[in-house]
């Protein structure tokens, strides 16, 4: 069959190979998986079964049950003081991914230029050229901590730029961001005339300060596209759920997209939502105090055993440089995998920026990591001195 | 609540070195909490969680939780009466309970019929006990937060960004 233009130029991904050596070996401690090791919580995973049993089965309204957004209302309310009209400005969407396509779809013209700081999660850029803008990739330098500056993003602008996409804290990096720096990078977006798109799906796994979210800066909530979802802090990445926040008008049009190209998110996983955030609190903090433990082994390890790395504040991931070893990240990643049968993520997955890096996640449980980390050092004394 | 301890319960070997790393506090005061918290008798001892279940021991017996309703004596209350229960090898756990009995004692036997010779001989007989009722147990699901099962392997697949 022929294939679109449009598809066939999106570049394949550099690592596939890695990848299926990785899917293809036995018996590997995996630190290279993006998603929580915990199993969603048992009310949730109840609540859901109950929802079936009793029949629910049907489609929603497009947005989602207003019970939901009422629901994510308060949540964003309470935890952050944030403040949404259930009724208009929230989308309950298939995860943050059909969120980020539809800010992009509704915000975005042919050739619209979309800056997205690299080292970046991987579906920004190729959605942006399936809804046909055109990725501009800001680089961020590792003594920032791979933090986008305000100095980066007006060098990046032209008359073409309409948007930025931030993800905080970050994938792949682990890092975030103070309130003092989200309003220097307010004031830029504000002066360059942008509309930011927000991917905070990590929020609730900030370790060290409060997160603050973009839209709570003053004068963002009218430019600001706001993504967050269940996936991370209540482990139910399967379920497929997560939801936008913004102006009633990029919400209409975001939801104009949705219940033409997937009508509503399915019902059961909206059920189980609604429990998240009516009973999850707990859960959530439970989960959260675990990742800090590990983050703090992982970082004091890393560094100990040469892998020079600063302590990342949020999400699950360490991102320490591997200069030191003389090798690609990829030659480091396969290596380390055939020799020690440990997966990392070679930086490089991330945008050439993270070339020198590998991505380490700690969403895996102590005796692993422990083990990981053994088996880490013994690769890593033949090749650092 | 004490992390230190948060972290023991969940695995009694994680070493001080590695608690230390975990928590940001120095080893040498790790060691020193945990000596503390064993002096103390807050951390009384540390021993493995075995799954009767599929340990194929033959003799890993049968357990019985016995309501045991009694009078309570004068300045003594239930405490004295407890403790000439507790005393027993076989009792496994023994708590004071509110509502229709007194007493829940758990016990421990090779057979039903030691347990029954157990509650016939030393139980039922003993002065202000005043009455049992023994239940046996057939299947163990959880214990103490535990699920006594074979632990899953993970669904997750081994790589993902
Ligand atoms: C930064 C970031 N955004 C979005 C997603 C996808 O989230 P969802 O499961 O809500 O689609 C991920 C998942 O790895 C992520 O790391």
């Amino acid at each position: 069959m022929k294939i679109s233009k449009l598809v066939q130029d999106i570049p394949p991904s550099g690592i596939r190979v890695f990848f299926e050596l990785v899917l293809g070996m036995k018996d590997v401690i995996s630190l290279g998986v993006g998603e929580p090791d915990f199993v969603t919580p048992w009310n949730i995973r109840e609540k859901a079964i109950f929802s079936l049993e009793e029949g629910y089965t049907s489609y929603t309204s497009n947005k989602g049950m207003i019970e939901l957004r009422r629901e994510i209302s308060r949540y964003l309310k309470n935890k952050y003081g944030m403040d949404y009209d259930p009724e208009e400005e929230i989308l309950v969407t298939v995860g943050v991914s059909e969120g980020f396509d539809l800010a992009i779809r509704a915000i975005t013209d042919r050739g619209d230029k979309v800056l997205i700081q690299e080292p970046t999660y991987v579906s920004y850029g190729p959605v942006a050229t399936i809804c046909g803008g055109r990725p501009v990739p800001v680089k961020t330098e590792p003594q920032n901590g791979f933090k986008i500056t305000p100095g980066g993003i007006i060098g990046a602008c032209d008359k073409k730029t309409k948007a930025i996409v931030l993800n905080y804290p970050n994938n792949p990096t682990g890092n975030s961001y103070s309130k003092k720096e989200l309003k220097a990078i307010a004031a830029v977006v504000a002066k360059k005339n942008l509309t930011m798109v927000s991917d905070e799906i990590y929020c609730d796994l900030t370790y060290d300060f409060d997160h603050t979210p973009f839209p709570t800066l003053p004068g963002m909530k009218q430019r600001t596209i706001y993504l967050n979802g269940f996936s991370k802090a209540f482990a139910m990445t399967g379920w497929r759920i997560g939801y936008a926040c913004g102006p009633k008008d990029v919400i209409a049009a975001m939801t104009k997209v949705h219940q033409y190209t997937m009508m509503c998110v399915p019902i059961t996983s909206q059920m189980a939502a609604i429990e998240a955030l009516k009973n999850g609190e707990r859960s959530v903090a439970e989960m959260k105090r675990e990742y800090k433990r590990r983050r703090e082994f992982v970082i004091s390890r890393l560094n100990e055993i040469g892998l020079c790395c600063h302590k990342p504040e949020g999400a699950f991931y360490a991102f320490p440089s591997i200069k030191k070893t003389g090798l690609s990240s990829l030659e480091f990643s396969s290596r380390l995998l055939k020799q020690e049968k440990v997966a990392v993520v070679p930086g490089t997955a991330f945008g050439a920026s993270g070339e020198g890096y590998v991505r380490i996640s700690y969403a895996t449980g102590f005796d692993k990591l422990k083990e990981a980390m053994v088996r880490m050092e013994r690769f890593l004394k033949s090749y650092i001195t | 609540m004490n992390e230190i301890l948060e972290i023991l319960e969940k695995d009694a070997r994680t070493t001080p070195e590695e608690i230390a790393r975990m928590t940001g506090i120095a080893p040498a005061a790790v060691r020193k909490e945990i000596k503390k918290l064993e002096k103390d008798g807050v951390i009384l001892k540390y021993k493995a969680i075995v799954n009767k279940e599929i340990s194929r021991e033959d003799d890993s017996g049968v357990r019985a939780l016995i309501e045991v309703r009694i009078t309570p004596q004068k300045n003594l209350g239930f405490e004295h009466v407890a403790e000439r229960i507790y005393q027993f090898p076989e009792v496994t756990s023994c708590y004071l309970m509110s509502g229709a009995y007194d007493l829940l004692v758990v016990v421990e036997g090779k057979s039903i019929h030691t347990v029954s010779n157990f509650v016939a001989e030393k139980l039922s007989p003993m002065e202000n006990v005043r009455g049992t009722v023994t239940h046996f147990i057939l299947k163990k699901y959880k214990e103490d937060g535990d699920i006594l099962k074979q632990p899953e392997r993970s669904k997750r697949p081994a790589i993902t960004l």
